[in-house]
C-alpha cells in the first residue's frame, strides 16, 4: 500500500515536471520551425526551379541581380548599356512570345521543334534576354544561362519591392512590409494613448465608484471580443465612413487600419495606465495636496510622472498588439504592398500580408518561405517590445495576460 | 484671537465616530503637541486644519475649524490656499522623486511661480531654514530618494516652508528617524517657531516636553486636557493624562 | 490661467473624451446587436448555410469553433495546470523555472498569425496531420497555454503561505500539499484562467486559417483528422471573399453578435464562478 503510494507519488512529480518542460520548450519550437522554413528563402535563388533565364553567349554583361532582371521585364531598364553591357536595345523573349516571331500555332508543336526554335532564337538576336521551361531547354545551348545569386538576408530586409508573383524572378522585399506594419501602428498608437490616458485619469480620479463598477467590466468584455468582429466593423462602418469623408474611390487605408487598431488598443492602454497611476503611494499625493495643490495639478505633476513607467509599458503593449494584429487589419487597410506614403493610401502589413498571401502561395515554393520569413521578422519585432516591458516593468505583463 | 481653534468638533468615518466634541484654541507662534495612544483621533484632529481628511470620501463632520478666525469648511473656502497658508510634515519623509531642487520648488511652481531667480532665492532660505542646505548645496540637482532618511525629512519641511505658511502642521515628524536626525528636527521646530504656529502630533514624551508650549491629551476621540507643557507634564488635573505622560499605559 | 479655471478646463476635457471612448467602444457593440439580433433565429443557429451562403444557418460553424474550444482546452488546460503547478511548487528558484516563466512570457506576447505559420509547419506538414481539427487543436492550446500557466501560478502563489507550511509541517508530500491543501483554494482564479481562455479560443481566427478552417464545408466532422468551419473564419469568409458581400451582410451580423455573446457569456460565467466558489474558499 505504502509501496504504491510512493510510486504513485513519483509518477506525478514526474508528469509535472514533464509538463513544465513542455511548455518552456513550446517557444524554442516555434523559433526552431519559424526559423528553419525561413532560412529555405536565402538558400536558393529566388526564381522557379522549372525555369530557366538566357542570354546570347555574345553577350557579355555579369550575371544581374534578381531586382534588374525584373526591371529588365518591366521595361524599366531598356539598354544592355545599363548592366555594363554594350550599348544595345534589350530585346525580351517570354514563351508566348514566339507567337510574333513564328506563326500562331508554334507554340503547341512538339517540343523538340520547340527547342530548336528557342535556339534559333537566342543564336539570331544578340540583345535578346529571355526565359523558359527548363524542359524545353535545347541539346547544344546557343545562348548563356544566367545565374540567380541567393536572395540574402539583409537585402531581403532592405528590398524596398514585394512582387511575390513576378515572373520570371520573385522579388522578396521585406521593407514595404515593415514600414507599413510601423506605419500604422504607431499611428494607432498615436490616436489610443491621449484617448486611453484620458479615460485612465478619469477613472482613477474623477468618476464616482459607481461609474467605475460599470466601466471596468465593459472594458473587459471590449478587450475580449474578438478581432475579426472589430475587423467586419471597421469594413462595414469606417471603411465607408473614410472614403465618403475624403472622396476617396475606396475606403480602405492605413488611416482605417490605425483608426480600428488605435479602437483595439484602448482597453489595453486603459487598464494598465489606469493601474499605475492608482499605484501612486497616497503619501506622495498628500504631500502635494498639503502644498495647496489642485487635483490636477497633482495628478499632472506628481501621478502621471509616477505611473509614467506603467503609462509607456500600456503603450508599448498597445503597440505589440496592433503589430500582431492580423484579420482586423487585413480587412481594412487596402492590402497594397508598397512603400506607404499617406494615411489615406492603402498599405500592407506583415501579418495581413502572411494571412492573404499563404491562401494563394504553392506549398513548397519559396513564396511560402518568404511568408516565414515575414513571420520571423515580426516574432522578433513583438518579442523585443515585450522584452523590454518585461524589463522595465515585470508585475505590468503578468497582470495583463489574466 | 487666537491662530487656530476647533469649535465642538465632531467627525465620523463612516459609521465610527473618530472624534467627540472637541474645542480647543492655538495662538499664534506656539508650538502644541497632541499626544495620547495610538489611534485616539491625533492625526484625524491634525488634518482638520488644512482639510487632508476631505480626501476621504466617507467623512462627516460637525463643528467649526477656525484658521485666523475664518471658517475654513465654509462653502465659499479656497481648500488650495488654506493648504498653501497652511503646511504640513508627514510621518514618512516622502520626498517626490525628483530632485532637490524641484522637490522644494513645487509648491512654488503650482502657485504660479515663474521668476527663476525668486524661486532661487527661495528655494535656497528654505533648504537653510530646514537646515538642509549645508549638506545639499553641493548639488541640488541630486535625486531627493539618494538622501538619507532624516534629510529627507528636513527636506519635506523645506519644501512645506517654500510656499511661506504660518502654520506647520507635524505629523510624527521624527517617528521614522533615528535619534540624532530626529534631535536635529526637534531643534529646528525649536527655532521655526519664531515665525510660524506649529502643531505637532508625537509619542514621544521627552520630545513633547521639550518642544512645545502646550499640549493637548486625546483619548479615544475625546479631548482629555489641554494646559500648558510645564503642568500636562508635572501636575494635569486628570488621572488618565498623569498615567499616559508617565507610562503607565500605551 | 488660474489653476481652479485650468482643473476645470483639463476635468471638462477628461470627462468628454471619456464620454467620447465609451460610447465609441460600445456604439461598436450596440451596431453589431442591433443588426444582428434580427438574424439571430433559432433557424440561423441550428440550420445549414444556403443559397451561397446567403441565407439559412451557421451550425457547421458553431459546430466546429465548439470542437476546437474542447480539443485546444483538453490539451492546454491540464498541460497549463500541471505546468504552472511545478513553476509555482515544484520547481527550484533555478535556471529552469527562470527561463520557463520568460518562455511563457514571450509566447503570451506573440501575434496570434505566428502560431498559425507554426502549426502549420509543426502539426499540418511536419507531423501530417493536415488541415484538422487535431492540428487546429494544438496550436489554439500552445497560443493560449501562457493564460491558464500565469493563473495557476498566480493563483497558487497568492494563497496564504502559512496553509502551504501547515501541510508540509504534518507531514505532507508535495503534492499532496498542492492536491489537497493549495488548489481548493486557488479554484476560483484557475477556473477563471480557463474561462477566460475558453473565449479567446472561441475568437482566434489567425491561427485557424491554414490549420483547419474550411471555407466552405456543411457537414458534421467525423474524426479528429477532418476539416470543419469555425465561427471567426466564417465571419471572414462571409464579409470579405464571399460570392457577394452585400448579400452576406446579414448572416455576417449574426455571426459577429454571436461571437460577441460567446465572450460575454464566459465574462459573466467569470464573475458568477467567482462569487460562487468564493464563499466556500474565503481563507485568503
Ligand atoms: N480614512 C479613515 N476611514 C475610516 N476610519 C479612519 C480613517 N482614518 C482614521 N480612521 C479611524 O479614526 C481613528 C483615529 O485615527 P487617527 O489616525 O487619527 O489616530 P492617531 O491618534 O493618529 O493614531 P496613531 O498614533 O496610531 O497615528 C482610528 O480609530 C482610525 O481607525
Ligand atoms: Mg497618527
Amino acid at each position: 500500500m505504502k509501496k504504491l503510494f510512493n510510486i504513485s507519488n513519483t509518477l506525478i512529480t514526474l508528469l509535472i515536471k514533464l509538463c513544465g518542460l513542455i511548455s518552456g520548450i513550446s517557444v524554442l519550437l516555434i523559433i526552431i520551425f519559424l526559423f528553419s522554413e525561413a532560412s529555405g528563402l536565402f538558400n536558393k535563388p529566388s526564381i522557379d526551379q522549372e525555369t530557366v533565364i538566357a542570354i546570347s553567349k555574345k553577350n557579355t554583361i555579369n550575371d544581374p541581380e534578381a531586382i534588374q532582371i525584373k526591371q529588365i521585364f518591366n521595361r524599366e531598364i531598356r539598354n544592355w548599356s545599363a548592366l555594363g553591357g554594350k550599348p544595345d536595345s534589350i530585346l525580351l523573349f517570354r514563351l508566348d512570345d514566339l507567337i510574333l516571331y513564328y506563326p500562331a500555332d508554334a507554340v503547341t508543336e512538339v517540343p523538340d521543334t520547340m527547342r530548336a526554335r528557342i535556339n534559333r532564337l537566342f543564336a539570331q538576336h544578340d540583345n535578346l534576354i529571355g526565359y523558359f521551361p527548363a524542359s524545353l531547354m535545347p541539346h547544344e545551348f546557343s545562348g548563356r544561362v544566367l545565374r540567380i545569386p541567393n536572395l540574402n538576408v539583409m537585402d531581403f530586409i532592405r528590398g524596398r519591392e514585394w512582387i511575390p508573383d513576378a515572373r520570371p524572378v520573385n522579388i522578396y522585399g521585406a521593407l514595404p512590409l515593415i514600414t507599413g506594419t510601423l506605419w500604422v501602428s504607431l499611428l494607432a498608437i498615436l490616436i489610443a494613448l491621449p484617448l486611453g490616458l484620458a479615460v485612465a485619469i478619469y477613472m482613477v480620479e474623477i468618476a464616482g465608484r459607481n461609474i467605475n463598477r460599470i466601466l471596468r467590466p465593459a472594458i473587459t468584455l471590449l478587450s475580449g471580443i474578438p478581432s475579426i468582429v472589430y475587423g467586419f466593423f471597421g469594413l462595414v462602418v469606417i471603411v465607408p465612413f473614410i472614403q465618403d469623408q475624403f472622396g476617396l474611390p475606396a475606403g480602405e487605408s492605413a488611416l482605417a487600419g490605425a483608426i480600428l487598431l488605435a479602437i483595439m488598443a484602448l482597453p489595453t492602454i486603459i487598464s494598465i495606465s489606469e493601474q499605475a497611476i492608482r499605484n501612486t503611494p497616497q503619501s506622495m499625493k498628500e504631500a502635494s495636496y498639503a502644498l495647496g495643490a489642485s487635483k490636477w495639478q497633482t495628478i499632472h505633476k506628481v501621478m502621471i510622472p509616477f505611473a509614467s513607467r506603467g503609462i509607456i509599458a500600456s503603450a508599448l503593449l498597445g503597440l505589440a498588439r496592433a503589430i500582431g494584429e492580423t484579420m482586423a487589419v487585413l480587412m481594412v487597410t487596402g492590402n497594397a504592398a508598397v512603400m506607404p506614403s499617406g494615411f489615406l493610401e492603402p498599405v500592407r502589413t506583415i501579418p495581413a500580408a502572411i494571412a492573404a498571401e499563404m491562401g494563394e502561395s504553392t506549398q513548397d515554393g519559396l513564396h511560402v518561405k518568404a511568408l516565414f520569413a515575414l513571420g520571423c521578422i515580426l516574432f522578433v519585432i513583438t518579442l523585443l517590445i515585450n522584452l523590454s516591458v518585461e524589463y522595465m516593468q515585470p508585475r505590468t505583463k503578468k497582470r495583463m495576460m489574466l | 484671537m487666537s491662530k487656530l481653534e476647533a469649535r465642538d468638533v465632531n467627525l465620523f468615518f463612516g459609521a465610527h465616530q473618530a472624534l467627540k466634541n472637541i474645542s480647543l484654541q492655538m495662538e499664534k507662534h506656539t508650538v502644541t503637541a497632541l499626544i495620547g495612544p495610538s489611534g485616539c483621533g491625533k492625526s484625524t484632529f491634525l488634518r482638520l486644519f488644512n482639510r487632508m481628511n476631505d480626501l476621504h470620501n466617507d467623512m462627516r463632520l460637525s463643528g467649526t475649524i477656525l484658521v485666523d478666525n475664518k471658517n475654513i469648511y465654509q462653502r465659499s473656502a479656497d481648500v488650495d490656499a488654506l493648504r498653501k497658508k497652511v503646511g504640513m510634515v508627514f510621518q514618512k519623509p516622502n520626498p517626490f522623486p525628483k530632485s532637490i531642487f524641484e522637490n522644494v520648488a513645487y509648491g512654488l511652481r503650482i502657485n504660479g511661480v515663474r521668476n527663476k531667480n525668486y524661486i532661487e532665492e527661495r528655494v535656497t532660505r528654505s533648504l537653510q531654514q530646514a537646515s538642509l542646505w549645508d549638506d545639499v548645496k553641493d548639488n541640488l540637482n541630486r535625486p531627493a530618494l539618494q538622501l538619507s532618511y532624516g534629510q529627507q525629512q528636513r527636506l519635506c519641511i523645506a519644501r512645506a516652508l517654500a510656499v511661506e505658511p504660518s502654520v506647520l502642521l507635524m505629523d510624527e515628524p521624527t517617528s521614522a528617524l533615528d535619534p540624532a536626525s530626529a534631535s536635529t528636527i526637534e531643534e529646528l521646530i525649536y527655532e521655526l517657531k519664531i515665525k510660524y504656529t506649529i502643531v505637532v502630533v508625537t509619542h514621544n514624551m521627552q520630545q513633547a516636553a521639550r518642544v512645545s508650549d502646550r499640549t493637548a491629551f486625546f483619548y479615544l476621540g475625546e479631548l482629555v486636557e489641554y494646559d500648558e507643557t510645564k503642568i500636562i507634564f508635572t501636575h494635569p488635573t486628570h488621572q488618565r493624562t498623569q498615567n499616559y505622560v508617565t507610562g503607565r499605559f500605551g | 490661467m488660474s489653476k481652479k479655471l485650468m482643473q476645470a478646463v483639463m476635468f471638462t476635457l477628461f470627462r468628454l473624451l471619456s464620454l467620447m471612448v465609451v460610447c465609441i467602444l460600445f456604439s461598436i457593440v450596440g451596431f453589431i446587436a442591433y443588426r444582428g439580433l434580427a438574424v439571430l433565429r433559432p433557424q440561423f443557429i441550428t440550420g445549414l448555410p444556403e443559397n451561397g451562403m446567403t441565407e439559412g444557418g451557421i451550425f457547421p460553424a458553431i459546430v466546429g469553433t465548439l470542437c476546437l474550444m474542447t480539443g485546444s482546452l483538453l490539451i492546454a488546460f491540464p498541460v497549463g495546470l500541471l505546468s504552472g503547478i511545478y513553476v509555482s511548487e515544484f520547481a527550484p528558484d533555478n535556471r529552469l523555472k527562470r527561463f520557463i516563466q520568460i518562455m511563457t512570457n514571450s509566447l503570451a506576447g506573440t501575434p496570434s498569425i505566428i502560431f498559425g505559420l507554426f502549426g502549420m509547419a509543426l502539426f499540418v506538414n511536419q507531423l501530417g496531420f493536415g488541415d484538422s481539427i487535431l492540428a487546429g487543436s494544438l496550436t489554439l492550446a500552445i497560443l493560449v497555454l501562457p493564460v491558464i500557466i500565469r493563473s495557476t501560478e498566480e493563483s497558487l502563489n497568492a494563497v496564504n503561505p502559512a496553509i502551504r507550511q501547515a501541510s508540509y509541517a504534518l507531514g505532507a508530500t508535495r503534492w499532496q500539499t498542492v492536491y489537497r491543501a493549495l488548489l481548493p483554494l486557488a479554484l476560483p482564479d484557475i477556473l477563471s484562467g480557463l474561462l477566460v481562455s475558453f473565449s479567446r479560443v472561441s475568437g482566434e481566427t489567425a491561427p485557424i486559417l491554414f490549420t483547419v478552417a474550411a471555407y466552405y464545408l456543411p457537414r458534421m466532422p467525423s474524426s479528429v483528422y477532418d476539416q470543419v468551419m469555425a465561427l471567426p473564419y466564417h465571419l471572414y469568409v462571409l464579409s470579405t471573399s464571399g460570392t457577394d458581400p452585400e448579400a452576406t451582410r446579414s448572416m455576417a451580423y449574426g455571426t459577429a453578435l454571436l461571437l460577441i455573446l460567446i465572450v460575454l457569456f464566459f465574462n459573466v460565467l467569470t464573475v458568477l464562478v467567482r462569487r460562487l466558489l468564493s464563499k466556500y474558499v474565503n481563507i485568503k
